[in-house]
């Protein structure tokens, strides 16, 4: 009847409405149940609007054990394509690995990622990447919750005067620091596997202050 | 699709027994398979009487712990690139020990059915497992050490010397002596000693030692053609002659032969060089005496050419100290011998890292062991805390300089990590730009402290000023502590700072006598040993030692009893303290063991009776020792 207030439902795609119904499930507090996918993102630079993701790599971190055989890593098809970061990576437009379409990438990991947690280095430069490429292709933006492990890294520092607290530190800093070899470094799932160690590192040191929740942990960072 | 973590893990796989024999291929199929767990310290992997679980694991970072029994005895220690759990794999049935993170680890978990054709195909991975499982110490350090550490009832009486405390027996020194004059020529001398295979010759005058002559002396001095081969014992004998009397115990003459690097010791009536030799004792009659003993090990150290070595030898290093411990043996003794035993450790680092740099260092340096390790004082393994400071260099030339000492640095920051040293927290290390600087810069630093005397500035003070070199250029050290002391008698009111600083910890018990338990956090209802009880100890003798102007004391106990003697008038309170500090180390580090931490929180349900009242009795010569410093620096209660 109030069809008239009603926005017009853009008719989305099957895979992301099945995306969007893996919210329906309610989220788990426990964080030994939580299903977390931590990922990395290569991309062709650090502009939102021009650089394009160039790879997506990503684990899945279940009960603290990361299944290798249930990883993702997804190499992207550029049009748009920017020499001097390609060096860094060391993917080169179109070699080597195979390459699908940006459209067919989105839905793979969309399929992969479904409800998860999130868990990124600079969580947020990753996600608004994702971001762009779904408004690219005329589909809203991710509505998983997400972890920063740059974030969470500071909360397992000292407070204290004597030393300052750095505003961000880098995922090389981390691997140092927990002792993580540094091998693959700058491949996606390489940087997400990294990433995914420090995570569990970091959650280990902070569970020392009390039984953690993830609502603890989002609060964090 | 290629998979990156796959590689990785393959990469890690191929470097072990059995997957080293797998080809390359296998491995890398294998791998695409494998989970990978991470798990907290003393957390469960299986335990006995569990199901199966559809893996079995291969040890990445970190180290399980074997354990079988309601005594929990562990069987054995599985570190990188060991495998446990295969019992499900041989048979259908349930563990029978269970596994526990020793440390964080990190667990690869390789799936059994599919590994399973593998081990079938290939018979070398078949008989390997099969070995592994049946001996289940594939790791030779528990075959040797299992029997001798973990099979020893606890005895709650006091243990009555037993041939197992070959340490502090008295030494067995040949008693018939080789001797010569100092007019004998060398080649005679060479004969005799042929002739009654020794491996020295004393030189005495009158019954009394002048001198001795080794077999590395001839080799040097004759052999070498720098000497002719008539030359007089007199003219390369080597003088004077270390003496000891014939109560030295193995582990004093180890001792005093490490600390001088020789190898023959000369026992005298009285002690002394002058009175009469009565016997001789080699390096080789010590070792002959004991097996696995500190010596040995530091031997083992200086020889260790990786890293990964040293590491092993700490694990020996943590065993003897729990024999130690068992046997009772004084704490003094002990604390010494194994503060010798991490120094060397560190040490050797340092040497390897020097050896890792491109370039020898451009200046002098000295590399300084701040905190609990400064004052020797640390038994366990605990964070590192360290700084560097090294010669001055012109203006142009600082941050080059710096540049050098921080990559130094960080090399050796790495590698205490690796053999057990947690990373500072606060960074208080040398690889901190801040900690890590000039003589110039560091006197500068230390005048800010001293003068402008805030709370932070008191805190670092309280770190730094404990420091101990460890290696390298002691008079870039000795200057600093000189500085330190003019400074401080300039500004006198630092004292007054430091003096509050230390009355600042809270007290150990409450109103009615009781302990006070923390409140909340992570050691909620423990009682907090190090900041209530250890550390208004620490602080107090290093804010009175500071203001004798005594250097290089750095141990709390000793510092007290330097105290004792300076003022006789307080000896007995000095006594008591060094005597607590002892008493409160000692407890500690057996907290410490029994749990695998730093011993710091203790759970007060869990002492004995006898052990509350010892901790308590400790508590009253705090409180009079707070107020020593309180009246003496008059620390207002303003201040405070």
């Amino acid at each position: 009847m109030i069809h008239f207030f009603k926005k017009k439902v853009p008719n989305y795609p099957e895979f992301w409405q099945e995306y969007e119904r893996s919210f329906e499930e309610k989220p788990k507090e426990d964080l030994d149940q939580v299903r977390f996918v931590v990922l990395d993102t290569e991309t062709t630079g650090f502009d939102y609007l021009n650089d394009r993701i160039l790879c997506i790599g990503a684990l899945s971190l279940c009960n603290k054990n990361i299944a290798i055989n249930q990883s993702l890593e997804l190499y992207i098809k550029q049009e748009h394509y920017n020499a001097e970061t390609a060096e860094i990576h060391g993917i080169l437009k179109n070699g080597g690995a195979s390459y699908i379409s940006e459209e067919e990438a989105l839905k793979l990991f969309l399929g992969y990622l479904k409800n998860a947690v999130i868990v990124a280095h600079h969580a947020i430069f990753d996600i608004n990447m994702i971001n762009k490429a779904l408004q690219r292709h005329g589909l809203p933006k991710l509505k998983n919750k997400y972890l920063d492990t740059s974030n969470l890294y500071k909360k397992t520092l000292l407070n204290s005067n004597v030393f300052k607290k750095k505003e961000h530190y880098s995922l090389d800093e981390l691997a140092e620091k927990y002792d993580i070899s540094k091998k693959d470094r700058h491949t996606a799932i390489g940087d997400a596997y990294i990433t995914a160690i420090a995570f569990l590192k970091i959650k280990g040191r902070l569970k020392g202050k009390g039984h953690l929740k993830l609502k603890d942990l989002l609060k964090m960072g | 699709m290629k998979n990156t973590i796959s590689h990785r893990v393959a990469d890690f796989l191929k470097n072990f027994p059995p997957f080293n024999v797998m080809g390359q291929k296998d491995i890398e199929t294998l791998s695409e398979q494998v989970t990978i767990i991470y798990k907290e310290k003393d957390s469960i992997v299986f335990s006995e009487t569990d199901e199966p679980h559809s893996h079995f694991y291969v040890v990445h970072k970190g180290a399980v712990a074997l354990k079988k029994g309601a005594d929990k005895r562990i069987m054995d220690m599985c570190d990188e690139g060991d495998i446990f759990g295969l019992r499900p794999l041989m048979a259908l049935e349930n563990y029978k020990m269970s596994a526990r993170a020793h440390e964080e680890s990190i667990l690869y978990a390789i799936p059994i059915d599919i590994f399973k054709p593998y081990a079938r195909k290939n018979i070398e991975v078949g008989n390997f497992l099969l070995e592994s499982f049946a001996s289940n110490t594939r790791n030779p350090y528990s075959k040797s050490h299992r029997g001798k550490l973990y099979d020893e009832a606890p005895d709650p009486l006091p243990i009555v010397p037993n041939t197992q405390v070959l340490d502090l027996q008295r030494v067995q020194y040949s008693k018939k002596l080789v001797s010569c004059s100092p007019g004998t020529s060398v080649k005679s001398i060479a004969k005799k000693m042929t002739e009654k295979n020794v491996g020295a010759m004393l030189v005495v005058k009158d019954k009394m030692p002048i001198g001795i002559i080794t077999d590395k002396d001839l080799r040097n001095n004759i052999v070498s053609g720098k000497y002719p081969i008539t030359t007089k014992a007199s003219e390369i004998m080597i003088s004077p002659v270390i003496t000891y009397d014939k109560n030295l115990t193995i582990t004093q003459a180890q001792m005093a032969m490490m600390k001088s690097n020789i190898s023959h010791l000369c026992i005298t009536k009285d002690g002394t060089p002058n009175s009469k030799a009565i016997g001789i004792l080699s390096k080789h009659d010590v070792m002959v005496a004991l097996g696995n003993n500190p010596a040995v090990l530091i031997k083992a150290i200086k020889r260790s050419k990786k890293i990964k070595s040293i590491k092993r030898i700490r694990k020996s290093v943590t065993h003897l100290l729990q024999d130690y411990l068992d046997q009772n043996i004084p704490l003094t003794l002990t604390t010494k011998i194994i503060s010798e035993l991490n120094d060397a450790c560190v040490k050797q680092i340092i040497k390897l890292s020097l050896a890792e740099m491109p370039d020898k260092p451009p200046v002098n340096f000295a590399w300084l062991a701040l905190g609990s390790q400064g004052r020797s004082e640390q038994l366990l393994q605990t964070d590192q805390d360290n700084a560097l400071v090294f010669d001055n260099v012109p203006e142009e030339k600082l941050m080059e300089t710096t540049d050098y000492f921080l990559k130094l640095a960080k090399i050796v920051n790495k590698g205490l990590f690796d053999i057990g040293y947690d990373y500072c927290p606060a960074e208080m290390m040398a690889s901190n730009p801040s900690w890590c600087l000039s003589l110039e810069e560091w006197k500068k630093t230390i005048a800010q402290w001293i003068i402008n005397p805030g709370t932070d500035e008191v805190l670092l003070s309280s770190i730094f000023f404990d420091y101990n070199i460890t290696y390298g250029d002691a008079s870039l050290v000795n200057q600093l502590s000189e500085h330190i002391f003019e400074t401080t008698k300039k500004y006198p009111i630092f004292y007054l700072h430091l003096a509050s600083g230390a009355l600042q910890n809270p007290s150990p018990t409450g109103f009615f006598r009781q302990l006070l338990v923390e409140q909340d956090g992570e050691h909620k209802d423990t009682f907090d040993l190090k900041r209530r009880a250890l550390m208004p100890l620490t602080d107090a003798a290093r804010v009175l030692i500071l203001s004798h102007s005594v250097k290089s004391i750095n141990s709390t106990a000793e510092r007290f009893e330097k105290l004792a003697e300076l003022e006789p008038n307080n000896e007995e309170i000095f006594m008591a303290c060094s005597y607590a500090t002892r008493a409160l180390l000692k407890f500690r580090t057996k907290q410490g063991l029994l749990h695998n931490d730093s011993g710091r929180y203790i759970a007060i349900d869990k002492l004995t009776k006898e052990e509350r009242i010892k901790l308590k009795r400790t508590f009253k010569t705090i409180k009079e020792i707070q107020e020593l410093v309180s009246i003496r620096f008059k620390v207002t209660n303003l201040l405070r």
